[in-house]
């Protein structure tokens, strides 16, 4: 199955899942040096979001989590790939200087579309998510 | 969202990675917040200098981008740093923070900015004029542009104010545009106003309920352009206010027809004043927030030849307009009060709280707001006449 998307990063990978319905502050949120989740009470508390396909509604929080998305990938636990229902400016950025391909608006509600830990390939080059 | 010959040539990265990711960076936006096209900027103000707070991660961002060999095409200024690069080792500054501070400025040094590091870059030569477009990143910057000079703006964040200076350009969307210049507030001003400080305070109040609004103004008798730039910092400060307009003082006066109405009355002044006090025999007093303009600095001369002050005392300025006050012989007058002029920082960015301080001073409305959060201190706020020497 195909779905449509908005580029917003540009670059193709591909990833495991890992899907929520909260927004995400790299700031204070995800641990820089391992990717886990660090948040209190997150839905994604605990899990680790290396490698992954991270799909979730929207970024939150301070404008310094951009740079936590660089310090991330330098340390090779970055997402793999970001799919957004709506980008904001804080996780765009972000993932543009990371390097981390990223699309938002999919023309399909990802949460159902998409199941926790099923193969995925972005592909911001060309605007579509690829299950 | 349509790109120029030039902007997808960049886009592409035809010009280099700095500016490949500069453009990215700016078409993102421009799709968030439905932009058509692109707009020249004449000038660039970059936040996200102190090492305060950028920390590591923002140091490493600054040298990924300096790496990828940005350079920016129009006059781009930074926002203060956490220490005056001159005498920061007088300042009582720790050496570490000095020397991750240091990187910091080499890496926007290597991107071609000038080291210029204020928050009111129109005291020192960056004036631009009403209707000009521009990309500013320091809230109570963005504010008096907006607002004061009738400048356009939108609240830019650190990388896409450098992103904006690398590529020239912004996208078109916010209040670069005459439809998200009106103002959905109307405050009558009905306490007298006789201070800089109670400029400040009422800023303080207003923030805090217009939170993003654009308010207007009626019944300010006595704006001068420090006055205005201690209201809008304030206001940008206690909420996230960036444009204002003050009847009969500002280039702009558009009230919506539905705006709402607010009053600030002598009870709120007193209030708002009783309650940025949270403390007493400051060991510091700062003036200088934002940055002190020279008469802002003959003040403080005025008020302490001849005299010791009895703490430490900063006041905060431009480099250039240090300069100035070194030439009129202010400075000398202050250091032998016992206090010192400091440039390139400011009390709110440089690293208070690790410096050995609790209690600080200051006569404006943004300092009392952040010393309180951001540098754990209490404050003592009034006039500098009343505050230093007392």
């Amino acid at each position: 199955m195909q779905i449509k998307g908005r580029i917003i990063a540009r670059g193709k990978a591909r990833g495991k899942a890992l899907v929520c319905r909260d927004a995400i502050s790299f700031l204070g949120g995800i641990d820089p040096k391992t990717g886990t989740v660090i948040e209190k009470g997150h839905a994604l508390e605990g899990k680790n979001v290396a490698g992954t396909v991270l799909v979730f509604p929207t970024g939150k929080g301070s404008t310094v989590g951009s740079y936590v998305m660089l310090q991330l990938k330098k340390n090779g636990k970055a997402p793999a790939a970001i799919i957004n229902a709506t980008a904001e400016p804080i996780i765009a950025v972000g993932a543009i200087i990371s390097g981390i391909p990223m699309l938002d608006k999919p023309e399909k509600d990802i949460f159902s579309a998409i199941k926790d830990g099923a193969n995925v390939e972005v592909d911001a080059e060309k605007g579509i998510i690829i299950l | 969202m349509q790109l120029s010959k030039l902007e997808q040539k960049m886009y592409d990265g035809e010009m280099g990675e700095g500016a490949r990711l500069s453009m990215e960076i700016l078409a993102a936006l421009g799709k968030i917040y439905d932009a058509n096209r692109m707009i020249p900027v004449s000038s660039a103000q970059i936040a996200g200098v102190s090492y305060k707070t950028i920390g590591d991660a923002g140091l490493e961002y600054l040298m990924h981008m300096a790496k990828s060999g940005a350079k920016v095409r129009i006059p781009s200024l930074l926002n203060p740093a956490g220490m005056d690069m001159a005498q920061w080792r007088e300042m009582k500054i720790p050496e570490k923070f000095a020397k991750k501070q240091i990187e910091v400025l080499d890496a926007y040094a290597a991107m071609g900015i000038t080291m210029s590091c204020t928050c009111t870059p129109y005291l020192v030569g960056l004036r631009p004029k009403v209707g000009e477009h521009i990309a500013w990143a320091e809230s109570s910057a963005i504010a008096f542009a907006n607002s004061v000079l009738g400048a356009r703006t939108n609240r830019e964040g650190g990388p896409s104010a450098l992103a904006a200076a690398v590529c020239g350009v912004t996208p078109e969307y916010g209040f670069h545009m005459d439809e998200n210049r009106i103002c959905d507030f109307l405050v009558e001003a009905e306490a007298e106003l006789k201070t800089t400080a109670d400029f400040g305070a009422m800023g303080y109040h207003l923030g805090s309920i217009v939170k993003n609004g654009n308010p207007a103004f009626t019944g300010i008798r006595n704006a001068s352009e420090d006055r205005l730039k201690a209201l809008g910092a304030a206001m940008a400060a206690s909420g996230s206010v960036a444009l204002f307009n003050v009847q009969g003082a500002t280039p702009e006066y558009t009230v919506s027809e539905g705006a709402q109405k607010i009053s600030f009355t002598e009870k709120d002044l007193k209030e708002t004043k009783a309650k940025m006090n949270s403390g007493e025999n400051p060991d510091l007093i700062t003036i200088g927030c934002p940055h002190a303009s020279i008469g802002e600095i003959k003040e403080v001369a005025d008020i302490v030849e001849g005299k010791k002050v009895g703490c430490d005392l900063w006041v905060c300025t431009a480099r250039q307009t240090k300069a100035v006050a070194d030439k009129k012989g202010y400075t000398a007058i202050i250091e032998k009060a016992g206090g010192r002029v400091v440039a390139d920082t400011c009390m709110v960015v440089c690293p208070l709280e690790e410096m050995g301080y609790k209690v600080t001073g200051c006569n404006s409305g943004k300092a009392a707001k952040y010393l309180s959060s951001l540098c754990k201190q209490k404050v003592m706020f009034g006039n500098p006449g009343d505050i230093i020497c007392k």
